[in-house]
């Protein structure tokens, strides 16, 4: 027996088998696909008891939105969750594996992860892909060390702030938190403050929409608000409604029966063995 | 030494949906409000609807730099053609003129998308469709700019027009009364602000029959 052509890539990582045919389709003038970016507006604070992290809840593919209410506050680990920014499908698995591999650093050291562990991890994913993974975080947890809240950006370059801001809405977000930010907020005004950011991507970027996601880490507990505000209902519905009655017309119908056209051999006597 | 490359652009996109519907003896022509460029909002309030002549209406997204230098260019002409002619234009000549300026510019154009509804000489509801240099047909419905490609099937669904190849030619207008055409106006526009970033804030409509005109507002979606 020869050997396959082809094998799963031993050590894991991505396939690049494709690079070279899309190189030369690009170069025939063959538009590659869009993906689906989360145009974005992430934000994230730390307040007097804990972390708060904030987001908006639309997807877009170029001008057109494809998800209404979409979640943009990924789960890391019990005490730590991570804000994504970028393309969707980036932010979404580099978070996943990320989470994985937190998961089983715990089993291996019954111990709850760290911020800085998750910090680490990602940025050194991140670096290794050398921004190619587009994937722009806002990490925040509670860990034994205390309140932590980092920006993590597609290269693996890594901040740690007070509070931070990420996306095409970080600017509308980032001139709310410079304003009104002080240290020792309280939860309420914690949280309104991350919804103002928001709400102020939601409405003057136009890649960011739809709902506010909140997301409270306390030592020892999350609140997962999820669509704490919905500031954008449908603004009209017609009182008569609406249907769509064009039936498909049935322009022709001809079935043609199989056994006609194949012919069964029901004793074969080609097959040896 | 490397080479360099012109990477300005003379043109802009601000975004923006219009859309116009014809009826046996009215004229629904709506727009949204928004104007924009990249992911921002330039501002909330500006309106894409130009009145030309007492029964003629011009509804246009695109560049809206553009659009100004078009409008006022139209209505400079209008200005000419009245002292001439001592008369409104009426709709079918405002529509050639228009397509005949737009094609002036062929090979520099006006970048925009251009809607012209009105009444004609019997007072019967028309709506012209055009592209950036001048092709136009006269239409029962039409939609032109961002949004134009979510609200355009729906409208081909709701009010599906006779071929304009039959003969004898079929009348274009669509059987709505003003009040559902002002309906379907607004439901469509309220579904194209859920999906397309560039349409939202505010949607101005203006009617115009046999009494005159009369305009109408509705909010939309802000986000």
């Amino acid at each position: 027996m020869s050997k396959a052509t082809f094998d799963v890539p031993p050590k894991g990582g991505f396939s690049f088998d494709l690079c070279k045919r899309n190189d030369m389709l690009i170069k025939k003038g063959v538009q590659p696909p869009s993906f689906r970016k989360t145009g974005t507006t992430i934000v994230g604070l730390v307040f007097q008891d804990g972390v708060i992290l904030g987001a908006d809840t639309r997807a877009t593919e170029g001008p057109i939105v494809c998800d209404k209410n979409c979640e943009k506050i990924h789960y890391m680990a019990p005490n730590i969750y991570c804000c994504g920014a970028g393309t969707a499908a980036d932010t979404e698995s580099v978070t996943d594996m990320i989470s994985s591999q937190l998961k089983l650093h715990r089993y291996h050291t019954g111990r709850e992860s760290r911020v800085v562990t998750a910090l680490t991890l990602l940025k050194s994913h991140l670096f290794s892909y050398q921004g190619y993974v587009q994937a722009a975080l806002v990490l925040g947890g509670v860990d034994v060390t205390g309140p932590h809240l980092h920006t993590i950006y597609p290269h693996g370059s890594t901040d740690t702030l007070p509070f931070a801001t990420m996306g095409s809405g970080s600017l509308a977000a980032m001139s709310v938190f410079e304003s009104k930010y002080r240290e020792g907020l309280t939860r309420e005004e914690g949280i309104d403050m991350v919804s103002e950011a928001i709400c102020s991507g939601i409405f003057n970027d136009l890649g960011s929409g739809s709902n506010v996601d909140i997301c409270v880490i306390t030592k020892g507990n999350v609140e997962y608000l999820r669509n704490h505000k919905l500031p954008n209902p449908r603004t009209y519905i017609s009182a008569k409604g609406y249907s769509f009655p064009k039936p498909i017309e049935v322009l022709l119908t001809k079935v043609t029966p199989l056994r006609e056209k194949v012919e069964i051999i029901e004793k074969g006597d080609a097959m040896e063995e | 030494m490397t080479k360099h490359q012109a990477n300005w652009s003379p043109y802009d996109f601000n975004g923006g949906t219009c859309v116009a519907i014809a009826g046996a003896d009215y004229c629904v022509i709506a727009a949204d409000t928004r104007m924009s460029t990249g992911y921002s909002i330039l501002t909330r309030d500006y309106s894409k609807i130009c009145k030309l002549a007492d029964k003629c209406v011009m509804a246009s997204s695109g560049f809206q730099a553009d659009v100004r230098a078009l409008q006022k260019l139209l209505e400079a002409r209008h200005l000419t053609y009245q002292h001439q002619h001592n008369k409104q234009m009426t709709c079918p000549a405002m529509a050639q003129l228009l397509s005949n300026t737009l094609y002036y510019k062929r090979f520099f154009p006006y970048y925009s998308f251009n809607v012209l509804g009105g009444l004609d000489d019997k007072g019967k509801g028309c709506v012209f469709t055009y592209d950036a240099v001048g092709s136009y047909e006269r239409v029962g419905y039409s939609s032109q700019g961002s949004g134009a490609k979510l609200i355009m099937p729906f409208l081909d669904n709701q009010l599906k027009s006779p071929s304009p190849l039959l003969l004898p030619a079929q009348d274009a207008v669509t059987p709505l009364t003003e009040a559902e055409a002002v309906d379907l106006v607004k439901t469509a526009f309220a579904s194209a602000t859920e999906r397309d970033i560039y349409t939202g804030d505010k949607l101005e409509i203006v009617v115009l029959n046999a009494e005159g005109d009369r305009r109408e507002y509705m909010n939309l979606r802000k986000d």
